[in-house]
């Protein structure tokens, strides 16, 4: 769609019949990569943005070894297995939330504008910062299976459930992170964001079985814990790290993040597009 | 690539038309039925105090805020039925720069060209082009933070030229401007003008309305109130008029007959502080009356031929000045 070579004087009424009705499916890819590259040069120039995912993975994995290991799983190291995958999905889910609330500080900003009336596919500007959190989301579960491997863990599943885990961590946060790209489109400032991301992001981790094993729950928060798309990404992870094995939990988990991105993308770009 | 081929569109449609173009925020109608026709190569300034509704109509047109009622056309598409056309037609230059300022001036470059299908070599190419013709070439690689307001204001321009849209939408182009960097700016906009492109403006400036527009219109309270070129509009308003401060006081009497002996027209006298005001039709009779109270050994301490000032237009249109305006909401 380059029409750099156009001569403007012979443009205007005549621009108008060499235009394109819509964006193709590839150039809406393209737009996003592209806007995916803008927001890591961002990252780069503000170091502040790795903070949630250097720091919390390696101080909330030794904390919670601790606090929670005697009591959970009788000592520390046993507890590893069951913890690691636990704060790997927490640590993404913090990581996705600052996904929505800079999104919201984005938009705020007079670039959107500029982004708004180019001819580009609506769902770039969302898309693009999201795929570039992919980075935040590989530093986090790397760190995380680092820390636990320094304290003890021991996985089964060898490097390559590892990675497996760590890649399904890093997909479930992507999508995970669609849930607060909506709230971030349709939030009124940042704080507010900030805010109700917060309210859905601790229920969602504390409530799943990412640090206490479900049997342990009363039967009513044993439900919630069972449908929520969080604790079939711990599971998934858990199997692929510790036994190295492919099971429905995966499955499910993959699912569940295909539910997530198809109710939420959408909504999304629809209130984005609403917002102009 | 997936050009859509139609009938050629007859020469004669226009760059910008509105019908009837309505913006409510909340209860308040910003923007309140304006018809507007921009013929494709002219320069049409939009000129009104702050809150008229100027960036409202600029926000419609280039599909950054939906059109509530009426309807718009940029070179024959609908504005609201065809957006994605409509944006590959335009470009946007807004009232606050609309670059990121994280990323240093080539970067930004790069980016919008990119995102409007350049391959990586071409964006680099016509981002060092347009850096060097905006004169932000020893900038390129610094970060916007670190600009000046004429600096941004430039920067955004050339982002908006990237693709070279055959319409450009500039919003208040120079507010906040030094009187030089202004001046470059003009310079540049008529610049675009001469390479084809059509140009929207908007003002809160008679005199840049003035000196860069083939034709305004005058926005007040959401509605258009005139509409023409400079000079109908400023005829329309009255004349521009003589200020003189006599050296001596005393010598009134005689300074304002050979005034009236000059322009015909009758002075108003500020015997108090010495001053005359008359009514001028040309500016360049002020230097008869110069040499005539030179021969008659009038000195003057102080001359200044003034023109119409925007909010004098503004009394002559609405009935009321620039200031009572409520501030643009319009975010």
């Amino acid at each position: 769609m380059t029409t750099l070579l156009t001569d403007p004087a012979t443009t205007g009424a005549h621009r108008a019949d060499t235009t394109h009705p819509s964006v193709s499916p590839a150039d809406a890819v393209r737009q996003t990569m592209t806007m995916a590259w803008r927001a890591t040069l961002k990252m780069r120039r503000n170091g502040e943005q790795f903070f949630d995912v250097t720091i919390q993975p390696i101080l909330f994995t030794a904390m919670f070894a601790f606090i929670f290991g005697g009591a959970i799983a009788g000592d520390v190291g046993s507890y590893l297995p069951l913890m690691i995958p636990g704060i790997l999905a927490q640590t993404t889910l913090t990581a996705c939330m600052a996904t929505g609330v800079q999104l919201r500080e984005d938009m705020d900003k007079g670039v959107f504008d500029r982004f708004k009336s180019l001819p580009i596919a609506r769902i770039a500007p969302l898309a693009g910062p999201m795929v570039a959190d992919l980075l935040r989301y590989g530093i986090a579960a790397t760190l995380t299976f680092l820390m636990g491997l320094l304290m003890g863990y021991r996985p089964g599943g060898g490097v390559l459930g590892v990675i497996a885990g760590a890649v399904l961590a890093m997909i479930a946060g992507w999508s995970l992170a669609w849930v607060f790209a909506w709230v971030g489109t349709i939030g009124r400032s940042a704080q507010g964001v900030q805010g109700i991301s917060m309210m859905i992001m601790f229920p969602l981790t504390f409530l799943s079985n990412a640090f206490v094993p479900v049997e342990t729950l009363p039967g009513w928060l044993a439900a919630f814990v069972q449908v929520n798309p969080v604790s079939h990404v711990v599971s998934a992870i858990r199997d692929l790290a510790n036994t190295g094995t492919l099971t429905a939990e995966v499955g499910w988990a993959l699912a569940a993040c295909a539910i997530v991105v198809a109710i939420f993308a959408p909504l999304s770009v629809a209130a984005f597009r609403r917002r102009m | 690539m997936y050009a859509v081929t139609t009938s050629p569109t007859p020469p004669t449609t226009s760059a910008v038309r509105t019908e009837g173009l309505v913006k409510a925020f909340g209860g308040r109608r910003a923007v309140d039925g304006i018809d507007l026709e921009v013929f494709p190569g002219e320069i049409f300034g939009v000129l009104g105090p702050n809150g008229a509704g100027k960036t409202t109509v600029l926000r419609m047109l280039a599909t950054l805020l939906a059109i509530d009622e009426g309807r718009a056309e940029i070179f024959g598409v609908d504005v609201r039925e065809r957006p994605h056309v409509v944006r590959q037609l335009i470009g946007l230059t807004g009232q606050y720069a609309s670059v990121d300022e994280n990323l240093t001036a080539t970067e930004n470059l790069v980016l919008f060209g990119r995102l409007q299908g350049l391959r990586r070599a071409d964006a680099r190419g016509t981002a060092a082009r347009l850096l060097d013709r905006f004169g932000l070439g020893d900038a390129a690689s610094r970060p916007i933070s670190q600009f000046s307001g004429g600096m941004r204001r430039r920067l955004d321009l050339a982002a908006s030229l990237i693709t070279r849209p055959p319409l450009i939408f500039l919003d208040e182009p120079t507010t906040g401007l030094d009187p030089r960097t202004r001046g470059q700016m003009w310079d540049t906009i008529r610049e675009l003008v001469d390479d084809g492109a059509t140009v929207l403006l908007t003002t809160q400036y008679l005199d840049e309305a003035d000196q860069l527009a083939d034709r305004i219109a005058v926005i007040d309270a959401g509605r258009k109130v005139a509409e023409g070129t400079p000079d109908e509009l400023k005829s329309s308003v009255g004349d521009s008029s003589l200020h003189l401060l006599l050296a001596d006081p005393t010598q009134l009497a005689a300074a304002a007959e050979t005034v009236r002996r000059q322009l015909g027209g009758e002075p108003v006298l500020t015997p108090e502080r010495g001053r005359i005001t008359v009514p001028l039709e040309r500016a360049d009779r002020a230097a008869d009356v110069l040499t005539a109270l030179r021969t008659a050994g009038i000195s003057l301490s102080s001359m200044s031929v003034q023109k119409p000032s925007l909010d004098e237009v503004f009394l002559a249109l609405t009935g009321h000045d620039t200031h009572s305006e409520t501030q643009e909401t319009a975010a």
